[in-house]
């Protein structure tokens, strides 16, 4: 057979001897994996001169959310994303990557700080979600998501969101309103949780296998659904068997998504945006 | 009693079709009078869950209310099915309960004869749920009130994103939020009302954003949920956690306002718009 040229093959993301369909379950399970390669391994191995920026000026410094500047390659950007930990001690002092508010502040911060010295800016997405706790709720956990994903959209620099494991809902849509949304092909997004929506839906957290198919989380279904524009293939054992690879085609994909949107001026960049968000759902209009 | 156990339907709590007991205070009430006192208990003030038409009647000059973007629904577009079926299906008897279309009312009228572009949320309707149809509405409605320059006001009343839309449900938090952005940007007004619940990916989106939050007396807002929160930090919640007034203590709302009097206060603040 003739093989297919393009780039738009996309390879089963888990291969094996056995043919059975690799399911959304089995998706979530390679997202969440604990070897998988986390913020940390992407800032080593895709970006150079990093320097960090702490604190959001009102409260505190919220290490579930790491930002600054950097380089990938000679483009100047400023980086901003979820870190979740290699380890128990960084994953508590991280949070497992749930933001409270001051994470969010800060990293609304530093996107004007880009916008500020006109760098585009690149948002690394891997959280089960903004962070569940009463102190976060006191500080406005939902006014600080409300108005990042606002401020974003004004924002005059090019936004480029990639989702490298879990897309937990606001959390993740909190530093996610890009120009480009790029996903790694074992990566999720989500409304909720599977077993979230299993234990409202189904009364049974143990149906998340159902909820997570149902809810169409994976980078294909999203990418089939409009919501994302690219889906970065990993190795086919997934991101964990691989870091270089997995890094290298991520560097690839942000170096042309960037290039690509910084040929837009600021006015077609801001109007695209609001072209791209306005245009997010399905439904019917009867009249 | 705890707050967020409230948001039942007052259906379920009639007794006859005469008496209504108060989900707060328990007391049995006259039909006649929570109508009369806009579904607010007389005896304890609990403002009871009203619907779109009923909110929309209390805040419009009489006949001025026109609806906009009525032909915008919902679709099934995942083919969502869980334990009681599917979405379709939930659409069809949703439609069929509320005689409306979606979670939310969008149109324009006047208050104390200033005009404004209002959306109105009906709990009814799925919850309130922030669907692709819903977040629609909401934008369209801010694109007219961008259009025109008029002052647009939300009244939220909701259980947050819509599940069976799964992430179109999300992104529509990112959408509402780019017709704010620009009423932002133009400097038009845009004033949230929340009211009895606002949670999740509503409170997280237009409804945090107003230039002007306001809310009614012991609304539920916030945005985790008050149980998944007790199972994180494992412990129980003081009773006012996530209520307009913990918010106004907190500094997130800017008054909290009682049901008669809203339409009064409302006129006042559009009262200021020089434009
Ligand atoms: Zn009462």
């Amino acid at each position: 057979m003739t093989p297919v040229t393009g780039e738009k093959i996309l390879s089963n993301p888990i291969k094996g001897t056995d043919s059975k369909k690799t399911t959304a379950w089995d998706i979530v399970k390679i997202s969440r994996h604990p070897q998988r390669p986390v913020f940390q391994d992407y800032l080593s191995l895709v970006f150079t001169d990093f320097m960090e920026f702490h604190g959001d000026r009102y409260f505190a410094d919220d290490k579930a959310i790491v930002g600054g500047f950097a380089r990938i390659d000679e483009q100047k950007i400023m980086l901003i994303g979820h870190s979740k930990g290699k380890n128990t001690i960084e994953n508590i002092e991280q949070n497992f990557g749930m933001a409270k508010p001051e994470g969010y502040r800060k990293a609304l911060r530093l996107m004007k700080l880009a916008q500020r010295f006109n760098v585009p800016i690149v948002t690394i997405i891997d959280t089960p979600g903004a962070f569940p706790g009463l102190e976060a709720e006191e500080r406005g956990q939902a006014e600080s998501i409300a108005k990042n994903i606002t401020e974003m959209a004004n924002i005059e620099v090019p936004i480029v969101s990639l989702v490298i494991g879990e897309g937990g809902s606001g959390g993740a849509l909190g530093i996610g309103v890009g120009d480009k949304i790029l996903m790694l092909s074992n990566a999720i997004y989500s409304v909720i949780s599977p077993e979230g929506c299993a234990s409202i839906l189904w009364r049974d957290a143990s149906f998340a296998p159902d909820a997570a198919e149902a809810l169409n989380i994976t980078a294909q279904a999203l990418l089939r659904l409009d919501v994302i524009d690219e889906i970065i293939e990993e190795p086919s054992d997934g991101a964990h068997s691989d870091y270089n690879t997995i890094a290298a085609k991520v560097k690839d994909s942000l170096i042309k998504n960037i290039k690509d949107l910084l040929s837009n001026s600021t006015e077609e960049l801001l109007l695209k945006r609001f072209q791209k968000y306005s245009a997010m759902g399905k439904f019917e209009d009867s009249l | 009693m705890a707050w967020y156990s409230k948001a039942i339907t007052e259906k379920k709590q009639q007794i006859g079709s005469f008496w209504v007991k108060c989900k707060q205070c328990r007391s049995h009430i006259w039909q006649e009078q929570w109508n009369e006192n806009l579904w607010v208990c007389p005896n304890c003030n609990y403002h009871g869950s009203i619907n779109a038409f009923q909110r929309i009647e209390q805040i419009f000059d009489k006949n001025t209310f026109k609806e906009l973007f009525a032909g915008i629904g919902p679709v099934d577009s995942l083919h969502f099915n869980d334990l009681k079926g599917s979405y379709a299906d939930k659409i069809i008897a949703n439609k069929k309960k509320t005689g409306i279309s979606e979670s939310v009312v969008t149109g324009h009228g006047k208050i104390h004869n200033i005009a404004a572009v209002a959306s109105i949320m009906d709990f009814r309707f799925l919850g309130g749920s922030l669907g692709s149809a819903t977040g629609e509405k909401i934008l369209q409605g801010a694109n007219y009130a961008y259009d025109h320059q008029l002052p647009y006001i939300v009244f939220s009343a909701s259980g947050g994103a819509r599940m069976q839309e799964g992430v179109l449900s999300l992104m529509q938090m990112a959408k509402t939020c780019a017709g704010v952005a620009r009423l932002n940007k133009k400097n038009v007004p845009f004033i949230s009302v929340l009211t009895n619940p606002t949670t999740g990916g509503v409170t997280a989106s237009y409804a945090m954003m107003g230039d002007i939050n306001i809310s009614e007396p012991g609304a539920v807002i916030g945005f985790a949920g008050r149980r998944v929160i007790e199972q994180t930090i494992g412990e129980k919640l003081p009773d006012d956690f996530q209520t307009a007034e913990y918010l106004l203590d907190h500094g997130f709302v800017d008054a909290i306002v009682d049901r008669k009097d809203m339409k009064d206060y409302l006129g006042k603040v559009l009262a200021y718009y020089n434009r």
